[in-house]
């Protein structure tokens, strides 16, 4: 569903990524795990389009979406909840999720998000300034959601969560896959919730795979050992 | 005070209270485009007086050429208020396409470039339309005054730009707050990468709202011939007033814009009487710096958890 190939990043002189290849399966979801600083937030930003790749390319549903803008690529099948959420803080909570409808062919939020997070329903006039970090989170993978996205990118969405919530989250993810017909990227260091939702797990170290497993067959102390600083 | 009877007070406060409403209503007219332009998608447009200046002379145009047709005399101020609105709205789309797109990130460099374009633009009008002063022929239904009563006369065509102003705010609120195109301004202008992230064009939301601001001055420049007349600097007198409305009123809130101009044009308006009219403006920034400093936001703001 989604196809990496060969994709460089870079700030100025330093690439963060070099060379990356890989795919993630229709209805897969995959995560990538690393430290901070690894290249996970910058591989997102370039796969949304939000930041400029030095070369590669990148196709969903095999259709190139190389070079387009960010919201090209979001008509294409692509949806991004980012690290720290980005929800617009002084529109309402409807509001938020409605600004996902752009490239939508309905024009109403539908049932199924609400279904999924029934909060956001009951605090649908508020601000979405003014929700926890917790329901911000759920506001963002519901606005990601409204799109109908083909591709969802999550950027470490257990990020300055409480536990509960995170619990929340990883049911809420396993939830929209049996709804959906989706194909789901997250990037964690959080190995118990990566556990609880992916299907295969990748490493990135330095903007380069450096391992990969799948879930059936996980190798924790590994992955574990790469996490550790 | 100074020698006037309690009676002759009231009518003073009164004719001045509603010279005051005029003014707003220029002032909510500049305010509200800028508002959108400034208070919104954050770009100094230091230009933005200058499409006042194209709305009131393509009023005057429109006021010649009724001039060759009698039977339209009546009627084209309407027309030519609507006109005002699609020239400095297509001025304004191209500015944003050839210069403004280039300096989102470059605020600094936008208050130079727009500075650099107003005098531009004023040197332009100069050449095309002299450097005298100008005046539109209004239509008859505009002349004259209202007598409340003796010594109390309220002129037609301040309650007219009062009722345009009124029309016009709505029909703006209308367009940011209850329709699909407001709410993508609204999320692109709070964050822009984030409005591209989920599916919105943002260039063509930068572009189309920056026209529309424009547009709203030149509605404004309509608005403005009715209560005097035409020159090449006549915008450019308002910009300060304009930028100083908004950030009073607290950038980005249309309510705060209102009670903004409103006390701005009362404070000049009634303080213009009984003092010189530079003391008025002196002692109107003294106050707004003042309440500034208590209330850097300005007076309305949105507070949300970042």
């Amino acid at each position: 569903m989604l196809k990496v190939e060969n994709l460089a990043v870079s700030y100025g002189q330093s690439q963060i990524i070099r060379d990356l290849s890989f795919e993630a399966k229709p209805k897969e979801t995959l995560a990538i795990m690393g430290r901070n600083g690894m290249g996970k937030t910058t591989l997102f930003k370039a796969l949304m389009g939000v930041l400029p790749s030095k070369g590669g390319k990148v196709a969903v549903a095999d259709k190139d979406v190389s070079g387009m803008p960010s919201y090209k690529r979001v008509e294409n099948g692509i949806a991004f909840v980012p690290q720290g959420r980005m929800i617009f803080p002084t529109l309402t909570v409807l509001e938020n999720i409605e600004t996902g409808l752009e490239t939508a062919k309905v024009k109403q939020v539908s049932d199924d998000i609400y279904a999924l997070f029934p909060v956001l329903f009951d605090m649908r006039k508020r601000k979405g300034g003014n929700l926890s970090g917790g329901q911000q989170q759920q506001l963002a993978i519901a606005r990601a959601l409204a799109s109908e996205p083909k591709v969802l990118l999550l950027d470490e969405p257990t990020e300055g969560i409480q536990p509960s919530i995170i619990k929340d989250i990883a049911k809420a993810l396993n939830e929209i896959r049996r709804m959906r017909d989706i194909t789901i990227i997250v990037s964690e260091q959080v190995l118990s919730f990566t556990l609880e939702v992916a299907d295969r797990l990748l490493v990135i170290e330095r903007g380069s795979f450096v391992h990969e497993d799948l879930r059936a067959d996980v190798d924790a102390a590994k992955i574990t050992a790469y996490l550790s600083v | 005070m100074g020698g006037y009877s309690a009676s002759e007070l009231i009518d003073i406060f009164s004719m001045q209270a509603f010279a005051g409403i005029s003014l707003f209503s220029v002032f909510v007219l500049m305010a509200l485009g800028l508002a959108i332009i400034f208070g919104q998608m954050g770009v100094i447009n230091m230009a933005h007086g200058e499409f006042l200046t194209i709305g009131a002379y393509s009023t005057v145009m429109m006021s010649k050429l009724a001039e060759h047709f009698p039977a339209i005399t009546n009627v084209y101020f309407i027309f030519a208020v609507i006109a005002a609105f699609i020239i400095s709205f297509i001025v304004g789309y191209l500015v944003e396409l050839i210069i403004i797109r280039h300096l989102y990130k470059r605020p600094l460099d936008t208050l130079l470039a727009t500075w650099g374009l107003s005098l531009i633009m004023q040197q332009f009008f100069r050449s095309a339309f002299g450097p005298r002063e100008v005046s539109a022929v209004l239509p008859d239904w505009l002349m004259g005054s209202w007598s409340l009563r003796d010594g109390l006369d309220i002129p037609i065509n301040g309650i007219f730009v009062l009722g345009l102003t009124i029309v016009l705010s709505g029909l703006v609120f209308i367009f940011l707050f209850r329709s699909r195109w407001g709410l993508k301004v609204r999320a692109t202008t709070q964050n822009r990468i984030m409005a591209g992230a989920v599916g919105i064009d943002t260039a063509k939301v930068d572009r189309t709202t920056f026209a529309l601001g424009c547009g709203i001055a030149g509605v404004a420049g309509a608005a403005f011939t009715t209560i005097a007349s035409t020159g090449p600097t006549s915008g450019s007198l308002y910009i300060v007033d304009t930028f100083l409305v908004v950030v009073f009123g607290g950038a980005g809130s249309l309510l705060g814009t209102f009670a903004s101009a409103f006390s701005i044009a009362q404070a000049q308006s009634i303080l213009g009487f009984f003092l010189s009219g530079s003391m008025a403006k002196v002692i109107t920034l003294v106050g707004v710096v003042g309440i500034l400093m208590l209330r850097p936001e300005g007076l309305f703001t949105v507070r949300v958890r970042k």
